[in-house]
């Protein structure tokens, strides 16, 4: 993704003067064709991330369409205050990337990793919350978070996804993709654990059980019409994070269901409310946490035997 | 009457005045700080800013930060006086539902605001982004941004300084208002301050050291001109309260609010005509 992202930003700088990529001094070589294609597009504001976050916003107002750039967590709660006040609440047009969301960085141990970002910056006005699942999808929502002005955080994971689905059949921003339409079950995944949830439908289908695969890029704005949709057409939905349980997209969905009405069971597949003290690789972190692809199998097995 | 033909110490008189009358009606603090920064902010947007209160949104304009967010008293009061809106619009201060709170606003709902300061350490970054903003469209406006002394503290404002310094971004000019008091205490108790010009220097900006309630030396620092690829600091050294006797230099005014009696001294100090003091029928409000 982290090379998608590079090549796409570097593709819409030629084509959009406005566009300004800020880095807080990461991606060595990534940007070297937007720089030298245009210097004055790109920016290494270093290791000053509060910095960083300002100097976006004051671009923005002044007409430009910066974008920021580092690890996850140092552009999000290092500088919450800077997104808070100088993007949110001035609605400044800047987006706010972070690379090696989630677990990408299991092996960097607690300080790079972002389990905490969706709740976090949820609770901030004004600001869109996008976390697409591969390369296709971080070039569609990139494109499309660039034609309205709202301030816009994107959580992408590192290099070498797999593609899910081609660019074409990924919904716009506040959708729900389906890649899948199944029944009795629906397994909700979001941004870039989608690919446990793909490995766990095809599981699923070799034992019979056959649920709807949706994919989520919108973290906020929900994606409520659909969901609505989806709660009312299942038994049981799944939802899947690479996020805390607490207040991440499982609990949003679950407050979304009983506003709406529904009594449907909502189970959500999330990390524990700890920090991890083990280190490893991106999948084993994930087994570990309990939002891999067997987790997703049995959660969804659970359910089904518990209504029989 | 002209911007350019006013006399600037009879306009700093008149809002230093009603700044003082506006935290009494409103039960608002900061008075202490908003006077040390009102001299910089006259002759600014007096004699400097290129700004037309009738298109305030101009892209051409100069761009201000009051970083010191906590002074928005006094730039409610300067932006009213140069018509960005009316002086009786802001009789409305501080009362339910007004705009006009403690601090600036977010500027979509007040024209003349280009930054909703208030927490420090903010104005600074967005200041350097504007004037980054401006390199890069080749617009030709320049960017001013008044710091306190106590907002020094913050990182974000050495990290913009860095910023600004490895970019060589000369159309950018940071006024520090040096009144040698933060909240609590003395600017270089709390955290060590001096030499903050030489601080300034260290960081790689040209920087010039006045008396900042001195028009001539205002204007000799602010009109120098640009130092090659050098952003621009001036070191105001100010008096916290400034203009009132019994204000100057005690930092009870910081968070003090002045009584009746209080205002109309002040206004007498301040050569401020009687049927101009106006606190008849207008009950005071307590801060908290």
């Amino acid at each position: 993704m982290r090379n998608a992202f590079a090549d796409e930003v570097t593709q819409l700088a030629a084509q959009d003067q406005r566009i300004v990529l800020l880095s807080g001094d990461i991606g060595n070589r990534l940007f070297d064709r937007l720089r030298s294609q245009s210097p004055s597009q790109f920016f290494n504001c270093g290791v000053a991330e509060a910095n960083m976050m300002g100097v976006a916003a004051g671009m923005a107002l002044s007409g430009l369409r910066p974008i920021t750039y580092t690890i996850t967590p140092f552009t999000t709660t290092r500088c919450l205050e800077q997104i808070r006040v100088d993007v949110a609440y001035h609605e400044a047009p800047v987006i706010i990337v972070g690379t090696g969301s989630g677990l990408s960085y299991a092996s960097l141990g607690p300080t790079h990793h972002s389990l905490e970002d969706f709740a976090i910056l949820r609770a901030i006005p004004n600001l869109r919350i996008l976390a697409p699942w591969d390369a296709p999808s971080l070039r569609y929502v990139l494109r499309q978070a660039l034609i309205d002005p709202s301030p816009t955080y994107i959580r992408i994971g590192k290099k070498g996804e797999k593609d899910i689905a081609p660019i074409d059949r990924v919904e716009s921003i506040g959708r729900l993709t389906q890649l899948i339409a199944g029944e009795t079950v629906a397994i909700v995944a979001v941004g870039t654990v989608a690919n446990e949830a793909v490995r766990a439908a095809n599981a699923l289908n070799s034992l019979g059980i056959s649920p709807t695969l949706c994919l989520v890029h919108t973290v906020k704005p929900m994606p409520e019409a659909d969901l609505e949709k989806l709660i009312k057409s299942h038994r049981f939905i799944v939802t899947v994070e690479e996020h805390s349980l607490a207040a991440g997209f499982g609990e949003s969905c679950a407050s979304l269901a009983q506003r709406l009405g529904f009594d449907r069971r909502i189970l959500s597949l999330g990390t524990p409310d700890a920090f991890l003290s083990k280190v490893g690789s991106q999948s084993y972190a994930r087994k570990l946490s309990g939002i891999d692809s067997t987790a997703i199998v049995d959660a969804v097995q659970r359910l089904i035997s518990s209504s029989k | 009457m002209s911007a350019r033909s006013e006399n600037l110490r009879d306009i700093a008189r008149t809002l230093r005045f009603r700044t003082v009358r506006m935290s009494h009606l409103s039960g608002t603090p900061h008075l202490g700080s908003c006077l040390s920064c009102l001299d910089l902010l006259v002759y600014l947007y007096w004699r400097v800013l290129k700004i037309d209160p009738r298109n305030a949104k101009d892209e051409g304009r100069d761009r201000f930060i009051l970083s010191k967010g906590h002074a928005a008293p006094v730039l409610f009061q300067v932006l009213a006086e140069r018509g960005f809106f009316s002086v009786e619009d802001l009789e409305d201060y501080g009362k339910d539902g007004s705009i006009f709170g403690e601090h600036p606003p977010a500027p979509k709902y007040l024209p003349g605001i280009e930054a909703a300061t208030g927490s420090l350490g903010h104005g600074l970054p967005m200041g350097l982004g504007m004037a980054l903003a401006a390199r890069i469209q080749g617009a030709s406006y320049r960017t001013y941004v008044i710091l306190s002394d106590g907002e020094c503290n913050e990182g974000s404002v050495w990290e913009a300084a860095l910023m600004a310094a490895a970019q060589k971004i000369s159309s950018l000019t940071v006024f520090v208002d040096y009144n040698k008091w933060q909240a609590t205490g003395r600017s270089n108790e709390v955290l060590r301050l001096a030499p903050l010009a030489a601080k300034w220097a260290a960081f790689g900006w040209s920087v010039q050291e006045i008396d900042g309630h001195d028009f001539a030396a205002i204007e000799a620092a602010a009109s120098k001109s640009d130092e090659l690829g050098r952003p621009k600091v001036i070191i105001a050294n100010t008096v916290k309260g400034k203009g009132v006797s019994f204000m100057e230099d005690d930092n009870n005014w910081h968070y003090r609010i002045p009584l009746a009696e209080e205002v109309r001294k002040a206004a007498t100090e301040l050569q401020i005509p009687v049927d101009l003091i106006r606190l008849d029928g207008l009950a005071p409000r307590t801060h908290e």
